[in-house]
């Protein structure tokens, strides 16, 4: 039986506010507070949820940049944070800022990445190309430095980055957040191919309902740092007794907060 | 192997092109060095002393070459985090040892053409004759400090992991406090009596009290037109302690460096935002 890509079980996660006169740290509310789900090699997972509901916090934790306070994460069977060396090669993210050296030009900065990776600079460049061209890029754009780009541009090349190393699972956090409809469109089509082509895993946090309904086999819900609802679109539409994905999201979360299961205190294990 | 190269070179690429786009800011930066140095110097050339002279001008080269070296890896992290990129750099799969290792190596580069550039302009503003002077020897003393210079770098860039803004402060608070203690246009020993003890534990003031004496500083011999300079064995404790430093500074600044990057992944530190 081949493993899950991603599995998270009962991932937590909380955050201490330093408080300046006591000198000492007050926790705050869980991030995430048992966060459980499994992703199948080669499908597309959507998480979905309120602003500060633990998407970016889920992410960061299986991008290696944070560690949980509890739970068990495996990617494409390594345990995180043990084997974190070993995921980082097997992991691309892309973040809702395009987070690049801004003075750099796409060439510049996507070679640095490539040797970043120890890969051979004239092949990841080769590849990182291609997908900008598939991402309706024109080559001329490539030498100029990249605060002279809109941010659309920037996001289609924080995708070739990410994409330059060949990763089997992919971290996509509202990469489509701020991009024109024709960009997005863009974004969303290459996605799907690449999934098709290269039977890429990717986690996909967004708010963007027809974006999640459209690219993700599975859909989360996400709020209050708990997945308060799983399933196909369909699925969670059927649940909520909604007509649309937004409504479904929107009764399903709210639910969560009307029943006042604002997580403060600790998680129970499950 | 090859890999480990590629990804040292990876800093190197990134350093050259970001110093490429931003040389308007190099220039006038070598240029303040320079001004600053010559500024300095002139003040023996005033006083009509060619042992002052040469002890400010050797003050000055050696701290504008240690203090580039320091302030690049010191300020690496920060400048990351102003750009955005330091999440990206911290998930990429490149060993802690090898992006401080090619940023190191970038620092070196970076302070060689900014000393090289102050000699320069130190030539045309004082009538500096380095003839007689233990210049392979001073070179010796340079590469062992530098090494020390990389450990107290390494450590001093973990601040701004710890802190974005106050981080950033700390390094140049340090850095200051380096120049203060290190006597580097004076004698030590004019320093504050309860200040004289931290002058010990600055790699600089070894550095320095090497290199005075390999360039012929406060030898009787050493006239203007040539310098009486001492062989490099008569330097050889400060050597000895210089090499030390580094072979404590270095393991003990990746270790603290490490520690530094474990809370922050634990607290999120790392985000952009801080």
């Amino acid at each position: 039986m081949t493993l899950p890509a991603i599995q998270v079980c009962n991932l937590r996660k909380q955050f201490h506010r330093r408080r300046k006169r006591r000198r000492t740290d007050a926790p705050e509310a869980w991030a995430l507070a048992g966060v459980s789900f499994e992703v199948a090699r080669g499908d597309t997972y959507g998480l979905l949820g309120p602003n500060g509901s633990g998407k970016s916090t889920l992410i960061r934790i299986l991008s290696t940049l944070l560690v949980a306070d509890g739970g068990d994460v495996r990617l494409l069977g390594h345990r995180l944070p043990e084997e974190q060396a070993r995921v980082r090669w097997l992991i691309g993210r892309v973040s809702v800022d395009a987070a690049f050296y801004k003075k750099l030009s796409t060439r510049e900065n996507l070679l640095y990445t490539a040797l970043l990776y120890g890969l051979d600079p004239a092949s990841a460049e080769r590849k990182a190309m291609h997908v900008l061209e598939q991402l309706g890029m024109e080559q001329r754009t490539f030498s100029a430095p990249l605060e002279e780009m809109s941010r659309g541009m920037q996001q289609k090349i924080s995708i070739a980055r990410a994409l330059m190393i060949n990763p089997p699972l992919l971290l996509l956090d509202e990469p489509t957040t701020g991009l024109d409809p024709k960009s997005r469109r863009d974004v969303q089509a290459f996605l799907e191919d690449l999934r098709r082509r290269e039977g890429t895993t990717i986690l996909l946090t967004t708010h963007d309902m027809a974006e999640a309904e459209r690219l993700c086999a599975r859909i989360g819900f996400l709020a209050h740092g708990r997945l308060v609802a799983e399933g196909t679109a369909e699925g969670l539409r059927r649940q909520a007794s909604a007509a649309t994905l937004d409504d479904a999201f929107i009764g399903l979360t709210e639910e969560t907060a009307a029943a006042g299961d604002t997580p403060t205190g600790a998680p129970t294990d499950r | 192997m090859e890999r480990g190269l590629r990804q040292t070179w990876a800093f190197m690429f990134r350093g050259y092109h970001l110093t490429r786009r931003y040389l308007s800011w190099v220039v006038v930066f070598n240029f303040y060095a320079l001004t600053g140095a010559a500024a300095v110097a002139l003040i023996g050339v005033a006083a009509h002393d060619h042992q002052l002279t040469l002890t400010l001008v050797v003050g000055a080269l050696l701290w504008n070459f240690l203090s580039v070296l320091y302030n690049e890896i010191a300020m690496s992290i920060a400048y990351e985090r102003w750009e955005g990129t330091l999440e990206y750099t911290f998930m990429a799969p490149v060993s802690r040892l090898v992006h401080l290792l090619g940023i190191s190596l970038f620092a070196l580069c970076n302070s060689i053409v900014n000393t090289t550039v102050v000699l320069g302009g130190l030539m045309l503003f004082t009538p500096l004759s380095l003839t007689g002077a233990n210049l392979p020897g001073v070179l010796v003393v340079i590469l062992a400090s530098t090494l020390a210079f990389v450990g107290l770098g390494v450590m001093a860039a973990a601040l701004p992991v710890l802190s974005p803004e106050r981080g950033a402060e700390g390094t140049h608070i340090f850095q200051g406090s380096l120049l203060l203690v290190s006597g580097v246009y004076y004698p030590v020993d004019v320093l504050p009596t309860w200040v004289q003890p931290l002058s010990a534990l600055s790699p600089a003031t070894y550095t320095l009290s090497a290199c005075r004496k390999l360039v012929g500083i406060g030898n009787p011999a050493t006239t203007a037109e040539r310098l009486a300079a001492a062989p490099l064995s008569a330097v050889t404790g400060e050597l000895v302690v210089l090499v030390a430093m580094g072979f404590v500074l270095i393991p003990l600044g990746l270790w603290v460096f490490g520690r530094v990057e474990s809370w922050a992944k634990r607290t999120g530190r790392l985000k952009r935002t801080g």
